[in-house]
């Protein structure tokens, strides 16, 4: 099992969850986040005064899928998610030791 | 001069600017947080830059003496306006004021500033700031003028003709809200419209807008008595009851169709009666504002949902519930009118009038509707091919307030993420 971990613009997100819905997949968890890559902050002005703000909204969309469905799916997600321009955003796989469906005690891939 | 008649215009007109705020309250709450401070700001900008144009040359184009169609330059610059003596054509005999041109002028500029800010609902999240800007100006002289002049000047075409409109049915909701229409069509969809949500980001807000709406609307109708007497006494109730109605025709109505009474309906039943009961205000009375309102309420929920059948994005349903409610309102009044009610009246069809007023409302509907879409439509079209009314792809997804103007509405820096520069 792998954990999918994708970092993308805020409104990408519809077009990122209808993907993963295309391929099959059964459920996510979504976050509002904030931070930076390449892509610049925005400057922001109050009375006069100048600030920087590095910190870039995004959203982090983490699905666990069977080892065998990885590349598929995140080759969905960057499909969705692209829009050509800086600040599209990361995704990254990482193993998944163990996994529990809390309301059955399923575990492993059937709990997926 | 009566200094009583005086000293309730002159509060009329502090309510009357204070819906501004409550409108840009109303119409914040329902956009997405990146967009609050562009639409906060596109209503306050209103208050500002109206002002002194309707004190430069408005007042003269719309109160002025030249013809039926329009005012004159006579006043611009409030030229003799302040004078304890002065005098605006057609105020005579029925019509003579009983307060200081003045104040009238004070009054009047109020409802210039929240007509324009009313287009602003339908079009959030994507206006060009500076782009908003020019077609404000440009709509308060070249549309909102021409049309106070024909409705509320007694030497205006419709006045003449005998249409009724107390406080603004046509000129305010019937003009921003066709406007509104036009505007949406040059300027099109937000990005992703319909299929992405794009619910409110605060409903508090929105409610709170309600209030301050409905508390300073008793300065916009009853205030339209220009005078502190027996009839804006029944403005007042007319108001209010009509308010009442609006917000429980809507919320029995989506309870009915969708399950739920929910806030924004409650929120928007009310401002719906509220628009509609505003040209029948003065001229109405008995039950008659309760039938107004809650037709209003019912209809409008109806109303909100044509953008998806038509496909247009009218975001916030400025046509839904201004266009449609200042429609109702006007054409009910043409039903209800009561010359007991108001001697400078009508009597409408249930009170043996016949259908006399109702021809002259359809035609002051008519006319707004027709002069104010194709003026509107070609005057957004002239600045968006121009200097641009809309932003840019980026600055719609980035939002107005970072985009437009710099700043964040919950701008709450916990990662101690912002440096100053310089």
């Amino acid at each position: 099992m792998k954990l999918i971990t994708a970092i993308v613009k805020p409104f990408k997100l519809d077009d990122v969850k209808d993907a993963l819905k295309g391929a099959g997949i059964q459920g996510m968890t979504v976050s509002e986040v904030q931070g930076f890559g390449r892509q610049r902050g925005h400057t922001e002005v109050y009375r006069g005064a100048e600030y920087t703000v590095d910190f870039v909204p995004k959203v982090r969309v983490e699905v666990v899928v069977d080892a065998a469905d990885v590349d598929r799916v995140v080759d969905a997600i960057v499909a969705a998610a692209r829009t050509d321009k800086i600040g599209d955003g990361k995704v990254w796989v990482t193993e998944v030791e163990d996994l529990v469906r809390i309301r059955t005690g399923e575990r492993g891939p059937d709990a997926i | 001069m009566d200094s009583g008649n005086t000293a309730w215009v002159l509060t009329s007109t502090a309510l009357v600017l204070f819906m501004t705020p409550g409108l840009a309250f109303f119409y914040g709450g329902m956009v997405r947080a990146k967009n609050v401070l562009g639409m906060l700001m596109q209503n306050f900008f209103s208050m500002g830059l109206v002002s002194v144009l309707w004190a430069v040359v408005g007042f003269s184009l719309a109160f002025g003496d030249g013809g039926g169609w329009i005012g004159d330059f006579d006043f611009v610059g409030l030229k003799g306006l302040g004078a304890a003596d002065a005098a605006l054509p057609g105020y005579v005999g029925d019509f003579g004021l009983t307060i200081p041109v003045i104040v009238f002028v004070g009054y009047q500029m109020m409802f210039a500033v929240i007509t324009p800010a009313l287009i602003t609902g339908a079009t959030a999240d994507r206006l060009k700031f500076a782009g908003y800007a020019v077609f404000l100006g440009l709509w308060l002289l070249i549309v909102y003028a021409p049309v106070a002049h024909w409705v509320f000047s007694p030497t205006g075409w419709l006045f003449k003709r005998g249409a009724l409109d107390f406080a603004g049915g046509t000129v305010v909701h019937i003009n921003a809200g066709v406007a509104a229409l036009a505007v949406v069509l040059v300027v099109g969809k937000r990005r992703g419209w319909p299929r992405d949500a794009m619910p409110p980001h605060s409903l508090p807000l929105t409610l709170l807008g309600t209030g301050i709406l409905w508390f300073g609307w008793f300065g916009f109708n009853a205030g339209s008595a220009l005078g502190a007497n027996n009839l804006a006494g029944q403005a007042l109730i007319n108001t209010h009851l009509a308010a009442a109605a609006g917000m429980l025709g809507w919320v029995l109505a989506e309870r009915i169709k969708t399950g739920h009474a929910t806030t924004l309906g409650a929120a928007s039943g009310a401002v719906a009666g509220l628009v509609a009961i505003t040209p029948g205000a003065g001229f109405v009375g008995g039950l008659a504002p309760i039938a107004i309102g809650a037709i209003a309420g019912v209809f409008c929920f109806l109303a909100v949902s044509l953008k998806y059948r038509f496909g247009y994005d009218d975001s916030l349903d400025v046509v839904g519930v201004h266009l449609v409610g200042g429609i109702l309102g006007s054409l009910l009044l043409a039903f209800f009118a009561d010359l007991r009610i108001n001697s400078l009246g009508a009597d409408g069809v249930f009170n043996g009038g016949g259908s006399a007023l109702l021809v002259d409302q359809l035609v002051a509907v008519g006319a707004t509707l027709v002069f104010s879409f194709v003026v509107s439509y070609v005057l957004a079209k002239l600045v968006d091919v121009t200097i641009g009314l809309r932003v840019t792809a980026d600055q719609e997804a980035e939002g107005l307030d970072a985009s437009q103007h710099a700043e964040s509405a919950y701008a709450m820096s916990e990662f101690g993420a912002m440096g100053r520069v310089g």
